[in-house]
Formats: structure tokens, sequence, C-alpha cells
């Protein structure tokens, strides 16, 4: 990977691995910024009077935290990152199916995300990061069309990278890697693929739409032009459901691999586990008006997705329920990925329970725009995605840099985040029960000892996110080296020194094992810290 | 990427398809002036649907790729159709419910 060097050998390269790591650092850029969005909003509402910034402001807040957040942290996260470096890697690849195309979608993202940045600085959104119509079309004086632009653009990133992934799979797998000996950590990706490729062009022509009806006033969403606000609704969610799998999918891939590898056994249930990904992605589609439930939809529509909602949750409950089953007997040690895969599992179990909460009509009325809705998805999107993101990060990094993190700074992160997540979010659940409606910069008193205990928990999470960044730098250079395989794991990906060479593999590997099978190293126990 | 088909038709061929598509554009333009009621829309979306096959089929070369991507084909146009269909269920029974104090 470190075959040459300079800044031009990295930005014209080819070489998926290096390409995540570019990603690698856009996405870390943005969850930064993101990051401070979130910290003015946590100290804003230490107290229940606006007093630290006016509420036009406030309202640019929690907008560009949530689209820095969602569409240039979350979305990319996984797949870009881990997903481009190991994918190729675990199917006994030497690259991606298109680097060319995959060096152009990380292009893609940074142009999008200088637009969402210029937006920013230029004064910023206030439409939040759904855009609802007509406020978006009509009303809003902030810069809603370059935000929009740059979602956009990011838009065709995703689209390009799914893509990738769908013709490597497909195309580029080692002699005897079958589809039923991919690694779980491809079939939940592939998944994730799919929804990329035929959710986001959905996205990308609502924003279009979006800009003619603000450019030049085309009547589609504004009852006053004669369209209709409901209607950007379903188109805004047929993409924006499913992206919360394209956000969460791959981190159930991450967490089938960690479970696996560090209970030294088989994922219990290999094709159950596998399709589930695939009846995610599918069923995901159906679902989306259960966002629109209080907004003017039909009844009769409501009731159809309230139900279809419900199937979603059989799949995820597969999996969780297999990780679970894998433990049985299993050989486990708790190293630092394996506590991020038991934070996750956790934390997406509650999420995933409130999900089926806000898909009941009747509940959904109660709680529609309160802080049990952000309870909800931020439980889902940090407590799940983040988690396995940070897990994934540190299972592979030895493989990416060959160097080992410190083991005992990365225990007491992974613990630091998952009290200061809960410190944060959960007392969000209680908040949006009793009524607090989100988007709000001023509240009752009575809600004010939760909202600190809220503010308090974000501090305690934001060391948990700066601890990890400072030690995996520290590592580089200090770091143990770690040598080829320093899991004893059975993927292809650990089959090759570390950091890979630039082709991955010496030889192209030949596979003859199902994935995961540990049938030969049983009882072995991974040393850790 | 051996197994790649590069069929590829004759020049007239094509010519006949993007006369076809100017055709297909003038006659939506001109029916846009005359006043069909509710079949407007019908006229202008079938007209809509011929050229996107035409482009599809013979532009695209869809007429000789292979089942994979043909099937990738069929599943775009199906996930269009649950996005139809699954909005249209809001907005055909949207009036079926009277509203309170109406």
């Amino acid at each position: 990977m470190n075959a040459s060097y300079g800044i031009k050998s990295w930005l014209f390269t080819k070489d998926h691995k290096r390409i995540a790591l570019l990603y690698l650092a856009t996405i870390t850029f943005f969850f930064f910024i993101g990051g401070i969005f979130a910290t003015l909003i946590r100290i804003e509402l230490l107290t229940p009077k606006g007093d630290l910034v006016s509420s036009d402001t406030y309202n640019k807040l929690f907008t560009m935290h949530g689209v820095i957040m969602v569409f240039f942290f979350l979305i990319p996260s996984i797949p870009a990152t881990l997903g481009n470096f190991f994918i190729p890697m675990m199917i006994g690849a030497r690259d991606l199916a298109f680097p060319r195309i995959n060096l152009l979608s990380w292009y893609l993202l940074v142009i999008g995300g200088l637009f969402a940045i210029f937006a920013m600085v230029a004064g910023g959104v206030d439409t939040g990061w759904t855009f609802y119509t007509p406020y978006s079309t009509s009303y809003s004086n902030t810069w809603v069309i370059a935000t929009a632009l740059g979602i956009f653009i990011a838009g065709f990133s995703s689209i390009l990278t799914g893509l990738n992934f769908i013709v490597t799979v497909h195309t580029m797998r080692a002699p005897g890697m079958t589809w039923f000996r991919l690694p779980l950590m491809v079939w939940s990706n592939y998944a994730t693929s799919l929804i990329q490729v035929l959710g986001t062009p959905v996205l990308a022509i609502t924003m279009v739409l979006v800009f003619c009806e603000r450019t030049f006033h085309i009547g589609i969403f504004d009852p006053a032009l004669g369209g209709d606000p409901v209607l950007f609704q379903h188109l805004f969610w047929f993409y924006s459901h499913p992206a919360v799998y394209i956000m969460v999918l791959p981190g159930m891939g991450v967490i089938s691999e960690l479970i696996s590898v560090y209970s030294r056994k088989a994922v219990f249930g290999y094709g159950f586990v596998a399709f589930s990904s695939v009846a995610i992605a599918v069923l995901g589609f159906l679902v989306w008006g259960h966002h629109l439930f209080v907004s003017g939809q039909s009844l009769y529509a409501g009731m159809v997705f309230s139900f279809l909602s419900y199937f979603v949750a059989i799949p995820s409950a597969i999996k969780v329920f297999n990780w679970t089953a894998t433990l049985y007997k299993g050989s486990i040690s708790f190293a630092t990925p394996m506590l991020y895969a038991f934070g996750f599992i956790g934390l997406f179990t509650i999420g995933g329970l409130t999900g089926l909460f806000v898909a009941a009509l009747g509940i959904d009325v109660h709680v529609t725009d309160t802080y049990f809705v952000i309870a909800h998805f931020h439980y889902i999107m940090v407590g799940g995605t983040l988690m396995a993101y940070l897990g994934g990060l540190h299972y592979w990094w030895p493989k990416i840099t060959g160097r080992m993190y410190p083991e005992g700074w990365a225990k007491l992160s992974a613990l630091i985040i998952f009290l200061g997540f809960n410190l944060t979010f959960f007392p969000q659940f209680i908040l949006g029960y009793l009524g607090m409606p989100r988007r709000y910069h001023a509240y009752s008193d009575e809600f004010q000892v939760l909202h600190v205990l809220s503010t308090a928990g974000a501090s305690v999470l934001a060391v948990g996110y700066l601890l990890p960044a400072i030690y995996f730098v520290w590592s580089l250079r200090y770091g143990q080296v770690a040598g080829a395989n320093p899991w004893k794991a059975t993927g292809l990906e650990w089959q090759t020194p570390s950091p890979p060479p630039p082709h991955n593999f010496e030889e192209t590997p030949v596979v003859t094992h199902d994935a995961y099978d540990y049938s030969t190293t049983v009882g072995e126990v991974i040393e850790v810290g | 990427m051996s197994e790649r088909t590069e069929h590829v038709d004759s020049v007239a061929t094509y010519t006949i398809v993007w006369v076809s598509l100017l055709i297909a554009t003038a006659v939506t333009s001109a029916v846009a002036f005359i006043d069909l009621g509710p079949f407007s829309v019908v006229v202008a979306l079938a007209i809509a649907v011929l050229k996107m096959l035409l482009v599809a089929l013979f532009f695209m070369h869809v007429r000789h790729s292979t089942k994979l991507t043909r099937l990738v084909v069929m599943g775009g146009l199906m996930w269009l159709g649950i996005l139809i269909t699954l909005s249209m269920a809001d907005f055909i029974t949207r009036g079926w419910i009277g509203v309170p104090g109406k």
C-alpha cells in the first residue's frame, strides 16, 4: 500500500485501499464538524430559556448537524471505508471492478461536501435535514439549493460505490469463493449496495424537483402553486427510510465478523443471516409511509405501512438471535472490537424495539416529532452504526496500518462511549414520552433535569470519541507491530501481510472452506491487553 | 469481462429510432395544446413510456444484453412500480374517510 509516496500518488490513486483511507479522513472530518453542531445544540439545551443562540440559529444548527451526519458521515461510513478496503480482500480480488469509478466516487463526496460547507459558511440552512415542503421551496430564506445540490452530488458517490460493489461481488470472487462462502460482511454490503442503486436516484430527482419549485415556481409540492406537500414526503422517505438500512446493514455485517472471530465459532445460521440482509434491503422499501402518519396521509395507507413496518423486525431479530446463539459455548474474548459488538447488540435492540413503538399508528400520534423519535433513531444510527463502525475500525486497524492500537485505552474508550451514549439518549426517550417536542431550543422548566443529564452524557461521549482519534494516530508510529493475523481469524484479508501489498495478495487465493471455519482452531483464545 | 456481447445495431436502425423519438417529442408537444381532459396525462405518459423503451432497448443495448442485465433493468422498473403503487395507496384512499368538521 505504501509502494509510492507524495500527495499525487494519493490523489490519483486507483488502489481501493488508499481510496478507503481518503474516505476515512474525509468522513472523520465531517464527523467532527457534525459533532461541533451537536455540541452547540446540547449546550443550548442545558437551560430552559433559549439563551445561547437565537431560534433561527438553532434551526440551522440541528439542520446542519443532520445533513452532515446523515449524508456525509453515516451513509458513506462503513461501506466507503471498511467496505472499500476489505470487500475486495474478503473475496480474494486484487481491487474493485471499477477502480477509476471508485476514485470518482470519493471526489463526488468531497465536491458534494464542499457545497454543503459553502452553504454552512454562507449563512446555513434551516429546513431540517428532511427539507419538508412547502417551507423549503417557498418560504425558507436560507441556502436550501446549495445544500440540496451538495446532497445531490454526494448521492452519485453513493450510487457509484454501490454499483462498484455489486459488479465486484458478481465478477471478481476468487476461485472456490462461492456465494455461500462469502463472509457475511460481503452479503450485508451487497444488500446495502442494492438499496444505494435503487433508492438514491429517487432522492436525486426529489432534490431536482425542490430546485424546480424553489427557482422556477413550478407547482409540485406547494399547495399554493397547485402541488401536494405530502408528495414530497413520499418521495423523500422512499429513499430516506431505506437509507437507514444503508447506514445499519453494513454495521450488521461488521458485527457478524466480530462475533464470529471473538467467539471462535462460525456464525449460527449463516444462510439465515445472509438472506436476512437481502430481506431487510427489500422490505425496507415498503415501509416509508410510517414517517407520514400525521402528515395528512390516508389512514388506509397508514395502516398498510404500519403493518408492513412490523415485517422488518423479523430479519432484524433473526440477526440478533443468531449472533446471540453464536456466542453459546463459544470461546469468547473481550477484546475491544467485541465490546463494541456487545454494545451494538444491546443498543440496536433498544433502537429496534422502540422502532416498533413508532411504527404503531396510535403510539406514533403521541410521540411524533418528540424526543422519543430522536432517541429512537440515535439508538439505531449512533448506538448501532457508529458502534459497529468503531468496532470494525479497531478490528481491522492492525490490517490497515500494520500496528496494534493500545488495548487498555481502547477498552476504556469503548466503555466511556457506551456509558456516555446511554446517558445522552436514554433520558430523551423519557423527555419525548412526556411531550418535549424536537427542534425547540426553549422548553418548560420541568424538562430541565433530563436535558442536563443528556448534555452531561454528550460530554462523556465526546471524550469517548476523542480518545480513539488520539490513540489511533499515536499507534501509527508507536503501536506494537501487528503481524499478518493478530486475531487468528479465518478471513482471506488476514492471509496476507499487514498492511497489504498493492494488489492485496501475492498469489490469487483459492478458497476451499466455508467462511468462519474455526473447527481447526477450537479452544484457541485470543490474548488481549 | 470476456462474455460481454457487443452486438451493435446498424446506423439505419439507430437513425430510425432517433427519428421516432423526435416524432414522439413533437406529438407530445402537439397534444399538449389539445384538451383531452384526464386523458392528457394518459397520452403524455404513454408516449414517455414508448420513448423510454426505445432508448433502453436500442440505445442502451438492453435488447442484446445478458439475462442478468435484463434482470437489473426489470428490477429498476419494479422498484419504480413500488414507489408509484404505495404512493397511490395514499392518494386514492385519502378521501375515503371524511375530515371531522367538514
